[in-house]
């Protein structure tokens, strides 16, 4: 046993990071587009529930909380398993022609990480609904300038639940592989090879030094793109 | 609360005191229109109140813990101000008297989180009285900041008594600011007034013995 297949492996990956190895970067752009999609598509639906569930008292309240939160654990290959009985062309939705393309891919990680950006939204806004509504309405504001208010001060927490549900959508690789199915076609549009499923095929077929660059590269993507939104995020106490 | 029944005059500074959990801030609270009380009337200026916030562009609340927006001191000082639709001029021209008498002008840029609790206590008050309110309430405004800062705010509360046009009623345990200050005390015990007058009357000579207790400091909880 020797740590030299590692140690090639490490050689071969920074060699294909620093040469910009075309494969290499195609997976990647095409990883953060995917996940991209996804987090704009689950941040459309899942803030506006974060901040009523932050602002709002409504019977049941608790409970779909609770719902929530126990929805952020769910294993994404469980989760993919169901997509997939959904999407195949004689399930359900096959009609939507969704399975084997990277918008599938982008729906699926869109739902896997709606409770993470809805949790983390009413979080932040609870955190500071109360004092700031009732000073804000103490000086003045009406109901919807308070909520205005309220929202301006929450928003770095908002912001964090939107890089979070990112970080978990690129970085899952049940999704990416049941609905997506990790297809590389040369010169196609319907590409679904992203990071995580090219990690788990170049491991298994030896091809460690591939394997480690993409490893890399997706936890630089991870690592920069929570680095980049503290640094102009509003700086929050 | 129990009971309370009480007229505050215009003008005047009432000060409200007893111990912690004897009803001071929620008082507050159903003064501002922030709670409702279960039952009885609230009568401003002879209407009665029976709405949440229905008050909230002529009364305004200084809450012991002052919560900062994240902005800098003049955009957190300024925000009544443009709730009322003041001009831009108009706002920054009382922004600044309005930081100068909490002697905080030199800070006007500076993020009003970074500041210390007694600074963000003063920039609280002048955040509140910069509307000009016409009753304005302050709970416990000294409670939790270094005597420098207390005397700063408290000459402040002075100033905005004595120019007139605002009504202040402000809930205190120390019994010297109470003093100090106020024209009237009113003494709170578990969620009733127990004795109300003139503050040097109430002081020198309390008629109600829990009262006479409270002031001599045996009424301890």
């Amino acid at each position: 046993m020797s740590l030299e297949f590692i140690l090639e492996g490490i050689r071969r990956a920074i060699h294909l990071i620093i040469t910009g190895d075309p494969l290499v970067m195609s997976i990647a752009l095409r990883s953060i587009y995917v996940s991209g999609i996804a987090t704009l598509i689950a941040s459309v639906w899942s803030i506006p529930i974060g901040v009523s569930l932050g602002m709002y008292e409504f019977r049941g309240i608790s409970f779909v909380r609770g719902l929530f939160n126990s929805l952020i654990g769910i294993p994404t290959v469980v989760l993919g398993l169901i997509l997939y009985l959904l999407l195949v062309p004689r399930g359900p939705f096959g009609f939507l022609n969704l399975i084997y393309t990277p918008l599938g891919i982008s729906i699926g990680q869109a739902i896997l990480i709606t409770p993470i950006v809805v949790s983390f939204t009413a979080s932040a806004v609870e955190s500071v609904e109360t004092d700031v509504r009732e000073l804000a309405i103490t000086l003045g504001a009406g109901r919807l300038e308070s909520t205005i208010t309220v929202l301006k001060e929450g928003i770095n927490g908002i912001i964090l639940s939107i890089v979070s549900g990112f970080n978990r959508a690129i970085a899952e690789l049940g999704i990416a592989m049941m609905i997506g199915g990790n297809i590389l076609v040369t010169g196609s549009a319907l590409n679904t090879r992203v990071l995580t499923t090219s990690i788990q095929m170049y491991t298994v077929r030896g091809e460690i030094g591939v394997a480690i660059a993409l490893g890399i590269i997706l936890l630089l993507i991870v690592f920069s793109i929570s680095m980049i939104l503290n640094l102009f995020r509003r700086d929050g106490r | 609360m129990k009971s309370i029944s009480l007229e505050i005059e215009e003008g005047e500074l009432l000060a409200f005191i007893g111990h912690n959990g004897s009803g001071k801030t929620t008082l507050l609270r159903i003064l501002a229109t922030l709670d409702t009380p279960t039952s009885g009337r609230y009568l401003y200026r002879g209407k009665e109140i029976d709405e949440l916030y229905k008050l909230n562009k002529r009364v305004t609340l200084v809450f012991q813990k002052s919560t900062m927006f994240n902005s800098s001191v003049e955009e957190n000082v300024a925000y009544g101000l443009k709730m009322r639709n003041f001009p831009k001029l108009e706002i920054e021209g009382k922004v600044s008297e309005a930081l100068e008498l909490v002697k905080m002008q030199d800070h006007a840029e500076k993020n009003a989180k970074d500041l210390s609790g007694g600074e963000q206590q003063r920039i609280a008050l002048a955040r509140a009285f910069v509307t000009d309110p016409e009753l304005l309430l302050l709970d416990e405004p000294t409670a939790n900041i270094d005597p420098g800062n207390a005397k700063i705010v408290e000459r402040a509360i002075r100033k905005i008594v004595e120019d007139g046009n605002t009504t202040v009623a402000i809930a205190t345990h120390t019994l010297f600011q109470a003093r100090r200050l106020s024209e009237r005390t009113a003494h709170l015990y578990d969620g009733e007034i127990l004795e109300e007058g003139r503050t040097k009357e109430l002081f020198e000579n309390p008629r109600n013995e829990k009262t006479e207790k409270f002031i001599s400091g045996e009424l301890i909880f």
